[in-house]
């Protein structure tokens, strides 16, 4: 080799293999939270280069709302089985029920708040002390403060306030017991630096990030995917579109983008040509309040 | 296309958000919705023009107050190159922070007011920046507009801000006039100062050599974890995991585990999943040594030719970052890579007043954002560098073992 030059996807690559691989020494339960998106697949193609030929020191975890896109969760379940780990699923209608919760009503009733509650028994039950997730800082301005080791105390809640120093690529976990740390090996990552490694490692992800025909709901210029988990009147506008979906979370809170973009390519320029980020064009969740993000996450939220 | 890291540093008016915010819009990182937030929001205070500054300033608490708490990251491309900010506010009392910031960065953009010169702020922001081994200055003369772009106020800024370089050691410096506000010398050359001949700011950021920055002739390979499948199939296979933090390695490389100084060879390097001839710094791969030999997490290999220091006893720079005062004989946890010791502060030698680089006698507390010349005692012996030939191996934390904090950085001397 003439040089000894890393590109930037190798620079990226190599610094979260390097994160997981300091969960994996300093955590004795850590877990991976998976949920079937882009983000959570980038890291688990990620773990099996910091952790092959050996096993995953961690079960992959998913906190299902019951509001899934099926595509989602049946490529779970085959990327699971594929590489031979071990799949926890946990049902946040089970919390709702054990924990006599009261459901979100109206018309695009989310669970998406009451994730963090099945996530906290989640961990509280299997006694997790660190749960890496796929969080990004580019995604949104609360995410843009928070370390790659976020400590939570043992309701969940992210101070941003009392934040330990973060230096060199030096990672304290240090926690009391009950206490547990969240990691985000790709937080230097963009939006487009994801897409650009998908495409150069050749990862496979569900079909709806692909351009499809689907029946949509018309809302306040969002196109939401017809679904049983939302209240469709008679005023509706549903109208079937070909759409692709730029995030994957709950059928109720995310919204479709129109796009022919069929292939990888084609999802690359068009996020390249697009002028509308990530978040603000397909949750629905996060346009509440300015500080929506930073609010669920203080309360524990991934 | 490479990753350049940088620090912007700045306190309330220095127009370092403006700057950021310039960044971004001028490379169209910014996209409608972000703005459409930006005006609603703006459209709830009094003035009426868009506050860029709105855009780094990420928690409730800094948007209400209107200040900079914490640091934020800030991501930006061209074509040739992506950016990692590191915002941090400027400070005093966020000297920490600043640290913190300065610790993972390359470059840093030193903001000076064209109208007040070179001030304090500037003073601690470039001493930070000489503490932390900074490969890369730039001074950004800011608000060149309100000095009706007077190359004389620039000359003798740059005369003032090279007395302190020199002080300080720093080499690479490089000086930039600009008006953050209007553009002028962010993208595009500014014509309102056609006697300026250099790069502008973006155009200097994209094309900084990052080569020269990384060790490659000291390899250092801290050991963060042992993969042993222990499966039939795999049943001797046992692969030391990390990240080579400088050199190279090469397969049949004479090299030596430390700190115990066990003697063995490179028998085969695993990168991506597969075997290589030869692996570099910045790689996280794994290693199989030729000799059944004991090797754990935190021991560091290194090649024959180059070895690293060994010693229980380090002379520090120590920036303290706890509002919990230190106190000589307090004992902690010192975590270098992936190596963890106890550690007892000995003693404390002298301050360093991070406005003026003097010494200041050492008044028995050192205080939340002090930094101070201190030694340390560790409880086992530590395969360590001087951070000054050797960033990557040679900056420390200390964790308070009682509340788990991280309450100090150390450049090992």
């Amino acid at each position: 080799m003439s040089t000894y030059k890393l590109d930037y996807l190798d620079q990226l690559e190599s610094e979260a293999i390097h994160i997981m691989r300091e969960v994996a020494g300093q955590f004795e339960r850590p877990a991976l939270l998976f949920s079937g998106g882009k983000d959570s697949i980038t890291l688990v193609h990620l773990a099996l280069k910091a952790f092959r030929p050996g096993k995953f020191p961690f079960p992959l975890v998913h906190i299902d709302t019951g509001h899934n896109f099926p595509e989602a969760l049946a490529f779970r379940d085959a990327l699971a089985a594929n590489i031979g780990e071990t799949l926890i699923v946990r049902q946040v209608a089970d919390t709702i029920a054990r924990q006599q919760l009261t459901e979100q009503k109206g018309k695009f009733a989310s669970r998406n708040a009451l994730q963090t509650y099945t996530l906290l028994e989640t961990i509280e039950a299997f006694e997790f002390d660190c749960c890496i997730g796929g969080a990004r800082r580019d995604e949104e301005k609360a995410r843009a403060k928070e370390r790659v080791f976020s400590v939570r105390n043992e309701f969940g809640e992210w101070d941003p306030k009392q934040q330990r120093p973060e230096l060199w690529n030096t990672y304290n976990g240090r926690i009391q017991k009950g206490e547990n740390v969240r990691v985000f090996p790709i937080s230097n990552w963009t939006e487009l630096d994801v897409w650009h490694y998908i495409r150069r490692e050749n990862i496979a992800l569900p079909s709806i990030y692909f351009s499809h025909e689907r029946p949509v709901l018309v809302h306040d210029d969002q196109l939401i995917a017809l679904c049983d988990f939302i209240q469709i009147e008679a005023s509706d506008v549903i109208e079937t579109r070909r759409v692709r979906y730029r995030t994957v979370g709950d059928m109720t809170c995310t919204a479709a983008v129109e796009s022919n973009a069929a292939d990888i390519d084609a999802v690359i320029n068009e996020i390249i040509a697009t002028r509308i980020s990530e978040r603000g064009e397909t949750r629905i969740d996060d346009r509440a309040t300015e500080a929506a993000m930073e609010d669920r996450k203080k309360n524990g939220y991934f | 296309m490479d990753i350049l890291r940088f620090i912007t540093a700045g306190s309330v008016d220095d127009g370092k958000s403006t700057l950021i915010g310039r960044l971004l819009y001028d490379s169209k990182s910014i996209l409608v919705d972000q703005l459409e937030a930006l005006e609603r929001q703006t459209k709830n205070k009094s003035n009426g023009e868009i506050d860029l500054a709105l855009l780094t300033d990420g928690l409730r608490a800094e948007r209400e107050q209107g200040i900079t708490i914490d640091v934020a990251y800030k991501y930006f491309s061209t074509p040739n190159r992506k950016f990692i900010i590191a915002d941090a506010p400027g400070h005093i009392q966020y000297t920490r922070n600043m640290v913190t910031g300065a610790s993972n960065s390359e470059l840093i953009i030193v903001l000076v007011d064209a109208r007040q010169g070179v001030v304090e702020q500037t003073r601690r922001h470039s001493i930070i920046a000489s503490l932390l081994r900074l490969p890369h200055v730039v001074v950004a003369i800011n608000k060149m507009d309100l000095v009706d772009y007077s190359e004389n106020v620039f000359s003798n800024i740059v005369i003032d801000y090279a007395a302190i370089a020199e002080k300080l050691g720093l080499k690479d410096v490089t000086y930039i006039p600009i008006s953050a506000l209007d553009g002028d010398n962010i993208v595009e050359a500014s014509t309102n100062m056609p006697w300026y001949t250099g790069k502008p700011l973006l155009q200097f950021l994209e094309a900084v050599a990052l080569t020269d920055d990384i060790d490659l002739e000291n390899a250092r390979f801290p050991v963060q974890y042992v993969i042993r499948p222990q499966t039939e199939a795999l049943h001797d296979y046992r692969g030391y995991a990390g990240k080579i933090i400088s050199g190279t390695y090469r397969k049949g490389d004479a090299v030596t585990v430390l700190p115990a100084g066990i003697e063995t060879s490179i028998e085969k390097i695993e990168h991506n999943l597969q075997e290589t001839e030869e692996a570099f710094a910045q790689q996280s791969v794994v290693m199989h040594l030729a000799d059944d030999v004991d090797v754990s997490r935190g021991d560091v290999i290194v090649k024959n030719n180059s070895t690293a220091k060994v010693s229980n006893e380090l002379e520090v720079l120590l920036c303290w970052m706890d509002t919990k005062p230190l106190l000589t004989g307090n004992k902690y946890l010192l975590q270098l890579n992936s190596n963890r010791v106890r550690a007892v502060v000995k003693a404390v030698q002298y301050k360093v007043d991070v406005n003026t680089l003097e010494n200041i006698t050492y008044d028995g507390a050192v205080k939340l954002n002090e930094v101070v010349k201190a030694t340390i005692k560790t409880a086992s012996p530590l395969a360590h560098d001087s951070y000054r030939y050797l960033r990557a191996n040679g900056g420390a934390i200390l964790i308070d073992e009682t509340s788990n904090i991280t309450v100090g950085a150390c450049m090992i001397q």
